[in-house]
């Protein structure tokens, strides 16, 4: 083969995997300098080439998309029982190694273990198995990210957590449940009408969401484990943006039952609505903050919609937003720390975080159709949806902007994106 | 033009409708304090797509049924009196006829503050019809922000017909 045809083959060969986005897992794209990244090795498992899932592959691209480590090729296969030549390791300019391996049980199991090594004092940080089914090979796989970054940062992973978000393709609207990553999508609910807003109750069991099924919007709560549901507000008039009190027990909502768009404190399991906000404007979007003594929600009070805080009961209100003439879809980070909303600048949606201690506010995409942020458990990471190639797409990124990763998922236009809390059980 | 918009949006509803797709088969038990009269308790999903599918029927024949707002505008424009007016004498003839008034915005922003926007043009509407001495109980102004479009594509001309308030007879 002559170099040019070869050069034109690989051409066609890139071309092919451009053209077959589900080859490509996610993408994570890395901006500025000065980045610290633990560089990370990562061994093939023993026995991985017969699992139906590649379990170092999957931690390692959890672990890239927290913008916190740089995946660094092993090489050989070591497993968990070998101990590693650290020298080798050093060279390769790794501060960590992964090893492990997976076997297939008589019952059809598999049982995964892996070992995480700090390679420049040579030291063994633990070990980790989880016995499976094929089902579970992805979970098990994000609990290992879970364990190699809770070792190496101190910080609880989320890689284990999961995401609902909707899907909308051709005229089908699809609620989904996902691992962190975007992969292993459950449909929730599918149906012919808009579905917006989920919102993950305070343990993970639960999803609200606005639904248009009844050619209106009306919040359900939806059981996750289930598939049961039920009404929560359904008033005349437009009922929407439901957001969960810390303690699970309520929701705020906004509903139109009295004219204009305001706040109301409804039990979860429904009943009569308190209302909490009166205004003659819009007022949407609340959300509690973690302490659960505060609202943040949206408001056209002043005119324009900006963000407000006020008393989680009610009661006086103060704006916490002051730049430009558009800032909406407020979410608090759960330390409490930080807040993201998008703005409008220029006629773009930007999404934002402001350091809520100081007031400072960042800028961090690039992109200009931002909506609907919302923070990982661990407060470290933003999921947010977008427009990416002329498509709805999904993305995570790091607070300060550096690091950014495209959700995969199934197929359409991905919307409403909202992480879910930290898992309590363990399988 | 606005006709054959409404022939499109009806056709489009009616096409939703047949082509029978279901909702997940999940039970919906219907705890809210306050439903309001088109939500039948405890029906099942499906019985609520029927219902919608029911809900069909004619309004005032050869009036428009969707009046268009201007950019950042949620009040209804001189233009639509007449057309109003039409709507008020059909409902006020018969006090069984009831109408859904649906608040649309553009595609840009929020799909939350969306929702807002639409239902401040849809109870912008109700207001008038209200002035003309329509009950209230005939009426439910409700939004579906900017889930809705008609016209799809990103320029003001599709922007243009997406904001826009429909009236829908039961």
């Amino acid at each position: 083969m002559t170099r040019h045809s070869l050069r034109f083959s690989l051409g066609l060969l890139i071309a092919g995997l451009l053209a077959l986005p589900t080859w490509a897992q996610f993408r994570v794209e890395v901006s500025g300098v000065g980045l610290t990244q633990v560089p990370i090795a990562f061994a093939p498992l023993r026995g991985e080439e017969a699992s139906p899932q590649k379990i170092a592959t999957i931690v390692q691209a959890d672990l890239e998309r927290s913008g916190q480590f740089r995946g660094i090729t092993a090489g050989a296969v070591i497993d968990e029982t070998q101990r590693p030549d650290m020298t080798v390791m050093r060279q390769k300019g790794a501060d960590a190694l992964l090893t492990g391996s997976i076997s297939r049980m008589s019952d059809g199991r598999y049982d995964v273990r892996v070992r995480l090594w700090d390679t420049v004092r040579g030291q063994d940080l633990g070990a980790i198995s989880y016995t499976v089914s094929t089902g579970d090979l992805r979970l098990a796989s994000h609990r290992i990210a879970d364990f190699v970054y809770e070792k190496l940062t101190g910080d609880k992973g989320v890689f284990s957590t999961r995401i609902a978000y909707v899907t909308k393709s051709g005229t089908r609207f699809n609620l989904w449940v996902s691992d962190s990553d975007g992969e292993n999508a459950q449909s929730a609910l599918a149906s012919p009408e808009p579905i917006i807003s989920p919102s993950w109750s305070p343990t993970g069991g639960q999803l609200a969401y606005v639904s248009f099924e009844s050619r209106k919007p009306v919040v359900y709560v939806h059981d996750v484990s289930t598939g049961k549901r039920r009404v929560v507000a359904n008033f005349r008039g437009s009922n929407s943006a439901p957001s969960w009190s810390p303690d699970g027990r309520s929701l705020a909502v906004t509903l139109s039952r009295e004219g204009g768009s305001q706040l109301f404190l409804i039990d979860a399991n429904g009943g009569e609505p308190r209302r909490l906000t009166q205004s003659a404007g819009i007022d949407t979007e609340p959300v509690f903050s973690p302490d659960g003594t505060a609202i943040y929600f949206v408001s056209d009070r002043g005119g324009a919609p900006q963000i407000y805080r006020m008393p989680a009961s009610g009661g006086p209100a103060n704006r916490v937003t002051f730049n430009g003439t558009y800032n909406i879809s407020p979410a608090l980070s759960p330390d409490g720390r930080w807040l993201t909303y998008i703005s409008r600048v220029g006629g773009a949606f930007k999404l934002q975080v402001m350091d809520i201690s100081s007031g400072n506010v960042a800028s961090i995409t690039d992109s200009n159709r931002d909506e609907r942020p919302s923070f990982a458990p661990n407060s470290r990471l933003i999921v947010y949806a977008t427009i990416q190639d002329g498509r709805e797409a999904l993305m995570t990124t790091t607070l300060d902007g550096r690091i950014k990763a495209r959700l995969s998922g199934q197929g359409g236009d991905l919307r409403e994106p909202n992480w879910g809390p930290f898992s309590k059980a363990l399988p | 033009m606005k006709k054959l918009l409404l022939l499109l949006s009806l056709a489009a509803v009616l096409s939703g409708c047949a082509s029978g797709v279901k909702l997940d088969d999940v039970q919906v038990d219907d705890r809210s304090g306050g439903a309001s009269s088109q939500m039948g308790g405890s029906n099942g999903l499906n019985a609520r797509n029927l219902g919608a599918m029911e809900g069909i029927k004619q309004g005032p024949v050869g009036v428009d049924h969707i009046i268009y707002f201007d950019l950042d505008s949620y009040t209804v424009k001189a233009e639509y009196q007449n057309v109003l007016e039409a709507h008020a004498r059909f409902l006020r003839a018969d006090r069984n006829r009831r109408v859904n008034l649906e608040g649309h915005t553009d595609e840009r922003g929020g799909s939350e503050y969306n929702l807002a926007l639409g239902q401040k043009r849809s109870e912008s509407v109700r207001r008038a019809l209200s002035v003309l001495g329509v009950p209230e109980a005939q009426m439910e102004a409700v939004s579906f922000g900017k889930e809705k479009p008609v016209a799809q594509g990103s320029d003001e001309a599709a922007f243009a017909q997406n904001r826009r308030a429909a009236l829908n007879y039961q």
